[in-house]
């Protein structure tokens, strides 16, 4: 079931419910116009896909709210993480590992 | 909504434990109570030797006293799933186990207390102790029964361990059961107001009147404030690499569990409902002189404080899968994640997955999941009771009970 879900039709981003190789076409279900999308970075499991262009600074909407911002231009059909993107608030959460989620601010001597 | 939903259960009745005082319990345990770190061992042998699903071990380390510590206490003997309690104490600290007893004792239940000093040590005591245990659990046999049905319960429901399908499954799910149990009168219990960053006016609009409303507002502000303060806000490793990049992405999955019934307030730890409907639960310690303190330390301390408000049963919403339960509240563990559930399925009660894949309805599930409750509820033991996790954790804090505490008073 490999396909790009868009919770609400405000959203920018949609999830893979399965991971999306890099140069994958896939269908766009739920609530987008868009019918398919091409993964232009691979997308893992769970994670979100740029449904358009999104300006560095503008908003990243996902459930039709906003849940942070771009920190860099990104492309339609790139992966949308810590790599590109930060919360409005958490200042420390795009110090975080973009693959393994682990901390990287944090000393181990 | 429609009327269909939880149509088949609606009336139906099971059978629930008399109580004095309050609500009638879906458990009869035995609660045994150390008052002090210098007494757990004792505490917990008396509870091991008993060999009974019914006993169960709660206390609180320190040797010197705190409020919270001691209203949460007070909120675990009073609660309906509890028939008996034995307080265990060393003799030195300043909780007092006949203090508690006594309370025990005015709610109508089997209360005894000792101090290890005054018994002659560690055999004499758990000697003691177990002899009781056994004494009370013949006693709680004869508890009169009483009929029950889904809209007498209260039921609390937190996170943990969320991925990307915590908030299109397994809340949704919770928030769609939350939906009917409150449109029948029932009681439900969300918390973690530090999972709501980013979402005030969503929340804010949903309290039920202007009270609720600047209430909910203020345990907002007092949430964000401690994040701030403390430069953690509550989204960890495991969730970034689920997929969740952001506090307000993960805040938006875990208030689905929520519903969308009108807020009635805000409670704070060991407080109960004044009545039925859906409230928030604030956790988040005040500012006091200590400062804040460590808010939500771990699961446990979640399900904790949703049964110290008088929750019946306790829901855990876990996409990368958890195995604790609860003492006192029996616990269910929902995942929106498949291969979670096949792999930790000795753990993981509910797969909430088929929302996902499109082969069920929510609606559909939330049926399933009431029908599940209602076994729950008749006495049927989760998976995590059967094996035995019975955790708690009752840490030092500071909550002004006496209300909502609004942002000036920290200053």
């Amino acid at each position: 079931m490999k396909n790009a879900y868009v919770i609400n039709s405000k959203d920018n981003v949609a999830v893979a419910l399965e991971t999306i190789e890099k140069g994958e076409l896939v269908p766009v279900i739920g609530e987008s116009a868009l019918k398919e999308i091409e993964a232009i970075d691979a997308i893992p499991k769970g994670h979100k896909i740029a449904l358009c262009g999104i300006a560095k600074g503008a908003d990243i909407v996902k459930y039709g709210i906003v849940i942070g911002h771009a920190t860099a231009q990104i492309q339609k059909g790139s992966w949308v993480h810590l790599h590109n993107m930060a919360s409005n608030y958490d200042e420390r959460s795009s110090a975080m590992d973009e693959h393994t989620g682990a901390p990287k601010d944090t000393v181990y001597e | 909504m429609s009327e269909q939903p939880m149509k088949d259960i609606e009336n139906k009745t099971f059978r629930g434990y008399f109580r004095k005082n309050g609500k009638p319990g879906i458990r009869n345990r035995v609660l045994v109570i150390y008052t002090v770190k210098c007494s757990e061992f004792v505490a917990r042998e008396i509870v091991e030797r008993t060999h009974s699903q019914d006993t169960e071990l709660v206390g609180f380390d320190g040797c010197t006293d705190n409020q919270y510590a001691v209203n949460l206490l007070i909120s675990l003997i009073r609660h309906p799933n509890v028939g008996a309690v034995l307080a265990v104490g060393l003799g030195c600290e300043y909780i007092q186990p006949e203090w508690l007893a006594d309370i025990a004792a005015n709610e109508g239940k089997l209360a005894s207390w000792m101090f290890i000093q005054n018994e002659g040590g560690t055999r004499s005591t758990i000697e003691k102790g177990s002899a009781w245990v056994e004494w009370a659990l013949k006693q709680l046999k004869n508890t009169k029964r009483v009929s029950m049905t889904l809209s007498d319960l209260v039921i609390g429901a937190e996170c943990g361990g969320s991925d990307y399908t915590s908030g299109l499954a397994g809340n949704a799910l919770v928030g769609r059961f939350f939906d009917h149990l409150v449109d029948q009168r029932g009681t439900a219990i969300f918390e973690e107001i530090v999972e709501a960053i980013g979402l005030k006016d969503m929340l804010v609009k949903r309290g039920v009147d202007d009270k609720a409303k600047k209430d909910i507002s203020d345990t907002y502000d007092k949430a964000l404030e401690y994040c701030r303060s403390v430069h953690q806000y509550s989204v960890s490793p495991g969730n970034f690499a689920g997929g969740l990049s952001t506090i307000e992405e993960k805040s938006m999955g875990a208030l689905v569990k929520s519903g969308t019934r009108p807020i009635q307030g805000v409670l704070k730890v060991s407080q109960r409902p004044e009545h039925s409907g859906l409230w928030l639960l604030d956790s988040t310690p005040d500012p006091y002189w200590m400062q804040f303190g460590i808010t939500n330390p771990n699961d446990s301390e979640g399900l904790m404080d949703l049964v110290s408000c008088g929750a019946h049963l306790v829901f855990l919403v876990t996409g990368r899968g958890n195995v604790v339960g609860s003492a006192v509240g029996p616990c269910i563990k929902i995942t929106g994640n498949h291969d979670t559930f096949q792999r930790m399925s000795e753990d993981m009660e509910f797969d909430a997955s088929p929302v996902l894949d499109g082969s069920k309805s929510l609606e559909d599930m939330a049926n399933l999941l009431a029908s599940y409750v209602f076994k729950i509820a008749s006495g049927k033991l989760t998976k995590s009771e059967e094996m035995g996790h019975r955790e708690f954790y009752i840490p030092y804090k500071y909550q002004n009970n006496s209300g909502v505490a609004h942002r000036c008073e920290a200053k």
